[in-house]
């Protein structure tokens, strides 16, 4: 499967050639041209922290290559279970692993961890409080395929369960840091994945994964963008550029959706400055909601754009073509920000 | 499993016969908590008390007062609405005091009407969702192996979590696996929420099914005690693919006028009949015994 959308030349009606962006890949590259990137960072985190940690197994639904746990099952093939195309049955036998005193990795695309086996996540895993890492792949518009491949919605499914940390996680950096963090944590988590090669950028910043701790990735005067995901790398390449139009964009990058940091939010909107929410999911039920919930709840009151996925199905087409149609592109933040000052 | 022979322990008619006097103990205890709550799955429970009876009494490895021995034979429950029945095995078993069986299903009991790990030792897992317990016991059975432990996973279902995909995810993945230290055990008492499962969603063959995806499958029936010890001493020597006993049991069995009673997922049975059914239950009982000798380890009957 390629790993970036391509350009083909199409005839028109006319004979005139004209250039239109093709789909070609179920998994497109979501970094900008010329980042730089790291491979499988998730599968090599993984990898090196079961050389430390014996307990550590990793499970696949049939989509190891394509969640990079192929990393970890060559480098620990008697630790790697494949559960086949059976995302039930294995969330089920996470919960078993874990039963049995081993910490269980459990990959697949985020769409079926999260709408088709729900049941299995919530009362297999999290209501026993099992330390089970459930890890999806194509979170929101990460890939062209369509619908049935794009999980925009499911940060606003898994708010609801109880005692599940939820972390979307922003480049190759926070993976890293996060995969071992996530398996020192006692309960359940869900971590978003970016797979394949992930742009490297947190490690410019003076920035450390923590679980349920949202960081200031920069500071500024007149806007704050509080983001999470792939979008905190698109926040901090529009901040930059946003410079050069003498806006000053403060960056507040919240990787942990559930327990939400509640505590830094309330502290960073409470200035007065243009609050820019920016997530890879729908204004529904995501980081938006979290941001005006938390603000609301605490009578603090802030002007606050989503920049999110619209709550609709979306189109199949290719990822940059997306990406602008929706909002989530860096041009796309800069013009918003421009229209909303 | 034990480790241990059964033979080498006792015969087989002298374990058969101490079984009876457990599964007895088991639809005694279940009766008083199905009056206790004035309702209760008590049909299935008496259905499943023989199972249970050999389970605990003879098949496990377990140690009754530490619950959580790492190197035990996990028993999944995943139809968690038989809890009654289990609790009751459990209380059989010494697991749980038969005093605190009189709690069941009242505020701040450790035994819910439905069965979940977090309230009751002993019980491993929480039912109620139907089509988990085969996944979780996929799951122990692959650590346990990998940990070089000898422990046997077992889960009860039941026929009507035949109609859950989910069980048949498990069923691949246990034969894919080749997890011979699982055994599943189908009580097929052919009834399910909405009525026979002939009618709702027909399941037979059941034991082609099993045998189609891989796994050594027996077929007993579920109320003869001869036949489930014969069945689990076949099995403790079976290995290279996961096992299943398919055990078709009877809705009421033990207790006449329950037995006769119009079938129903939830049976009604009146204040005034609690009594009565413990008496036919006794009769029943001292008249399969083949005399009227006391029940075994001379503690006689309940009541």
């Amino acid at each position: 499967m390629n790993t970036s959308a391509s350009t083909q030349a199409a005839a028109t009606p006319t004979g005139a050639p004209q250039r239109k962006l093709t789909t070609s890949a179920m998994i497109a590259s979501i970094a900008e041209e010329g980042q730089r990137t790291t491979k499988a960072p998730f599968g090599h985190a993984l990898a090196r922290l079961a050389d430390e940690r014996p307990d550590v197994v990793g499970l696949s639904a049939d989509l190891a290559k394509y969640t990079d746990m192929h990393v970890f099952r060559e480098a620990h093939p008697d630790r790697f279970f494949q559960m086949g195309m059976a995302e039930q049955v294995m969330l089920g036998a996470a919960a078993g692993l874990a039963e049995v005193g081993l910490t269980p990795f459990a990959s697949t695309y985020s769409v079926f961890a999260t709408r088709r086996a729900y049941d299995f996540l919530c009362l297999d895993i999290a209501e026993p409080q099992l330390n089970v890492n459930v890890v999806g792949a194509l979170p929101g518009l990460t890939t062209g395929y369509g619908p049935s491949h794009q999980a925009t919605e499911d940060l606003a499914i898994l708010r609801g369960m109880p005692g599940l940390t939820i972390v979307d996680p922003a480049d190759s950096v926070d993976i890293e840091q996060a995969v071992p963090a996530l398996a020192a944590h006692p309960g359940p988590t869900y971590m978003r994945l970016l797979r394949g090669a992930v742009p490297t950028v947190l490690d410019e910043y003076d920035y450390r994964f923590e679980v349920g701790k949202a960081a200031l990735l920069r500071g500024g005067h007149d806007v704050l963008f509080v983001s999470t995901g792939l979008m905190t790398v698109r926040a901090l390449t529009a901040a930059r550029e946003l410079e050069g139009d003498h806006v000053d964009v403060a960056v507040l990058h919240v990787p942990t959706i559930k327990p939400f940091d509640r505590e830094t939010v309330l502290r960073e909107t409470a200035g007065g400055r243009l609050v820019v929410t920016l997530e890879n999911h729908s204004v529904v039920g995501g980081l938006a909601e979290s941001v005006a919930s938390c603000l609301a709840f605490a009578r603090q009151t802030a002007r606050i754009i989503p920049i999110g996925l619209p709550d609709a199905f979306l189109a199949a087409g290719a990822l940059p073509t997306l990406h602008d149609r929706y909002g989530l592109s860096v041009a796309a933040i800069k013009e918003r920000v421009r229209r909303e000052l | 499993m034990s480790t241990q022979a059964p033979e080498a322990r006792m015969s087989f008619t002298r374990r058969a016969a101490a079984l009876k006097d457990s599964a007895y103990r088991i639809r005694m205890h279940a009766l008083d908590m199905g009056e206790t709550q004035g309702q209760g799955y008590i049909g299935q429970a008496l259905g499943v008390a023989d199972i249970l009876a050999v389970v605990y009494k003879d098949v496990l490895n377990h140690r009754p007062g530490e619950p959580d021995w790492p190197q035990r034979d996990r028993f999944l429950l995943s139809i968690g609405h038989y809890a009654i029945a289990l609790y009751a095995a459990l209380a059989e078993a010494g697991v749980l005091d038969v005093d605190e069986l009189a709690t069941y299903g009242s505020d701040d009991s450790r035994l819910p009407m439905s069965g979940m790990a977090s309230y009751t030792p002993g019980m491993e897992i929480s039912g109620g969702s139907l089509g988990h317990g085969l996944g979780v016991a996929t799951g122990m059975a692959l650590g346990l192996r990998h940990q070089g432990s000898d422990a046997h996973v077992y889960n009860l279902l039941s026929d009507g979590e035949l109609d859950e995909g989910s069980t048949w995810e498990a069923a691949l993945a246990c034969a894919h696996h080749g997890l011979d230290n699982v055994t599943a055990v189908v009580d097929v008492n052919a009834l399910q929420a909405d009525g026979p499962t002939r009618g709702v969603l027909r399941t037979e063959p059941v034991t082609a099914k099993w045998e189609a995806f891989g796994w050594h499958a027996i077929r007993v029936d579920g109320n003869d005690i001869d036949a489930l010890l014969a069945a689990f001493d076949s099995l403790r020597g079976h290995r290279g693919s996961p096992a299943v006993l398919i055990c078709d049991t009877r809705i009421g069995c033990g207790v006449p006028m329950l037995e006769t009673r119009e079938k129903a997922h939830f049976m009604r049975v009146e204040e005034h009949e609690w009594q009565l059914a413990r008496d036919e239950l006794t009769q029943r009982h001292l008249e399969g015994s083949g005399s009227d000798r006391a029940i075994s380890q001379g503690e006689g009957p309940v009541r």
